[in-house]
């Protein structure tokens, strides 16, 4: 709620001072995937539509979907920045250097990069905190499975990933000491197919609710089709299995894109990295499925209220590492600088994160 | 690994490489008649798109099945049109017709993005399903996987035991010789190309129906192009591209089954496999300049003009 009435004064600030503003700020957005995803990247577009709403002709904003990590990144920021954009987005990990290179190369340019970690003066960097939602994904997960064993699809193994799989298996050994958790690799953001493959591969050995960090429906559709359970990532994506979504944990983006705005109107924007979860209203539960037993749904509120509040945080030690190492003392909880740096899979993960 | 795996595996491995297959199936054909058309990406899309448009309007899969073969065919059309007619350059054209495949199918897309339908459902095939061990693995698939074996068979026969194959490799071999003895090589070609345009509709229908059964945009994810690869892999024989499919398919989930497994290799590496495979069987027939030549259809890629001499 903080940050609601932080949103509510800077916009009364911003409404004195952009009255008399004549060229809209214009803003460039660029999606690792199609703005159909229904995931990632629909989220973040529609963040960016959110932005529009609110600030109507003030803004003028641009998406380019579908830009490959890499060198097209580069291209495609040098573009907007070049197209006369005065603030861009670049919305995922892999457009990190890209964004670094182009912040340096236009430094009248105002940058905000999704989940990497590198600032500088007039880059910023922004991210989700996830694990919150997958460590509610992981206590439903432990409650749910009948056959102790739950699977994730990873995307590429980077800090935000192994996070997200070490708050899973902490949430779901909470409420089940027997879980097991299968890790596959699909390596790709985004390919239904490849997802649908990896889903099932996991479901063939013995996995009966799935959690993933790749952004299509696809691995919900492959669940819904074999009876099993899976939990929706980024958006709603329970009308793709009405019977085997058991939530969504959904992205919302556009409180932190209307601050952040606000901010370089008002020349006050600054360099930082900000990390928005519950609490800021920028994840939510969406869509819980009505067919949960009660007392699994009973313990998904108890355990997002405790989270919503601040009062518990996963990744509060002793927490050690599955190689015996203790990488939370007790009573330490992870900074967000040491958050982004996560390489270890928690004690009782059996695998090994890929190198 | 236990029995019941290796059948999940090998289940799953077929279904995988249906897509492949079809749309290898329908490359190899025109490549046979001597025309490359590397536009299998946009004519599998584009099949993927209204397929899956046609069977959300009406609630019929089979529709969109129809639909999409359709689709897939005035797609190639326009292909042999302008090659064949115009004389346009085959690898650019191919090249701009899956760059318009994947735009084209975005846009007639964008308003169904996020609706699901009842695909086909799996039908276990009387008594052929109750084999131990090869019934799971083959004969518990949907209505389009069967047609899939059909049509491999069919076309190896078709190919290699009738007159028709005789026309087709005649055309993609020698289309002067064959044009002298009164073989009507752009009607041939023409034909191949739409074949090719059909099968490469069903390949977009099974994705968009089957597979997964939603469309998003790009769904194919390059298979269009795995199956160029594939039809090389094959050396343009039937046979090899049905098993070339499978082991294709079959490689591009294993890495996520061994994952799973817990072993430790880099699936990058895995998911390399493919086209590691691929690239050595280029080599392999590359090395032996006699046989290369025995196995490519001759014309591949030439344009022909019935006016000029060879």
């Amino acid at each position: 709620m903080k940050l609601k009435s932080l949103l509510v004064g800077l916009g009364l600030l911003a409404g004195t001072t952009m009255v008399q503003a004549e060229d809209p700020l214009k803003i460039g957005f660029v999606y690792v995937g199609p703005v159909g995803d229904l995931g990632w990247s629909y989220e973040h577009d529609m963040g960016r539509k959110g932005l529009e709403e609110y600030f109507g002709d003030k803004v003028k904003t641009t998406y380019v979907e579908n830009v490959p990590e890499g060198a097209d990144a580069e291209r495609v920021i040098t573009q907007l920045a070049k197209a006369g954009n005065d603030f861009i987005f670049t919305t995922s990990f892999g457009f990190m250097n890209p964004t670094v290179k182009a912040a340096k190369r236009f430094p009248n340019v105002t940058f905000e990069h999704a989940t990497g970690y590198k600032q500088s003066k007039n880059l910023g960097t922004y991210t989700l905190r996830t694990y919150e939602g997958r460590y509610i994904s992981g206590v439903t997960a432990g409650m749910m499975t009948e056959t102790d064993t739950i699977g994730y699809i990873g995307s590429f193994p980077i800090p935000e990933v192994i996070r997200d799989i070490n708050a899973v298996y902490m949430g779901a050994k909470s409420v089940n000491p027997d879980i097991k958790i299968k890790i596959v690799w699909a390596n790709t953001w985004y390919d239904p197919g490849k997802e649908t493959d990896a889903a099932n591969a996991l479901m063939d050995q013995g996995v009966d609710v799935l959690i993933q960090h790749t952004d299509s429906p696809a691995p919900l559709i492959a669940a819904e089709k074999r009876g099993l359970r899976g939990i929706g990532q980024a958006s709603d994506q329970s009308k793709f299995a009405p019977e085997a979504h058991i939530f969504s944990v959904r992205d919302d983006w556009a409180p932190y894109y209307i601050k952040q705005t606000k901010a370089v109107m008002n020349g006050t924007w600054e360099p930082k990295d900000f990390w928005g979860g519950f609490q800021d209203d920028m994840l939510t539960l969406a869509s819980i499925n009505p067919n949960l037993p009660t007392d699994v749904r009973a313990k998904i509120d108890a355990t997002q209220a405790m989270i919503k509040s601040g009062e518990f945080k996963p990744f509060t030690g002793p927490i050690k590492d599955n190689k015996g190492n203790l990488v939370v003392p007790e009573g330490h909880t992870l900074t967000d600088v040491e958050l982004a740096q996560v390489s270890w899979y928690v004690e009782g993960i059996t695998d090994e994160i890929p190198r | 690994m236990d029995s019941d795996l290796i059948i999940q595996i090998l289940f799953a491995a077929i279904k995988t490489g249906t897509p492949l297959l079809f749309i290898a199936l329908g490359e190899l054909i025109c490549e046979k008649s001597g025309v490359l058309n590397l536009g299998q990406e946009g004519m599998m899309l584009m099949g993927a798109v209204v397929g899956f448009l046609a069977a959300y309007s009406t609630g019929n899969a089979g529709l969109g099945v129809i639909a999409a073969i359709i689709m897939g065919s005035i797609m190639s059309l326009i292909f042999a049109f302008l090659v064949l007619h115009v004389g346009a350059n085959q690898v650019a054209t191919g090249l701009a017709l899956t760059i318009f495949g994947t735009g084209l199918s975005a846009f007639v897309g964008s308003s169904v993005v996020g609706q699901t339908i009842e695909g086909f459902k799996p039908i276990a095939l009387p008594l052929l399903s109750d084999i131990p061990f090869i019934g799971r693995i083959l004969f518990q698939h949907d209505i389009l996987v069967y047609s899939s074996f059909m049509m491999a068979f069919i076309l190896m026969f078709v190919v290699n035991k009738t007159r028709i194959g005789l026309t087709l490799k005649a055309v993609g071999e020698n289309p002067h010789a064959a044009n002298a003895i009164g073989i009507k090589v752009l009607r041939v070609r023409y034909l191949a190309v739409m074949f090719g345009g059909v099968m490469a509709g069903l390949s977009g229908a099974y994705m968009s129906l089957v597979y997964t059964p939603m469309w998003v945009e790009n769904m194919t994810a390059g298979r269009g192009w795995i199956a160029l690869a594939l039809v090389v892999f094959a050396s343009w024989r039937v046979g090899r591209i049905m098993l070339g499919a499978y082991l294709f398919g079959l490689a591009s989930i294993m890495h996520l089954v061994l994952q799973g497994l817990g072993w430790s290799i880099s699936p990058n590496l895995l998911a390399m496999l493919p086209y590691v495979a691929t690239v050595v069987v280029m080599v392999i027939i590359s090395a032996d300049k006699f046989k290369e030549k025995l196995l490519a259809p001759r014309s591949l890629g030439k344009p022909f003009d019935p006016r000029q001499m060879a």
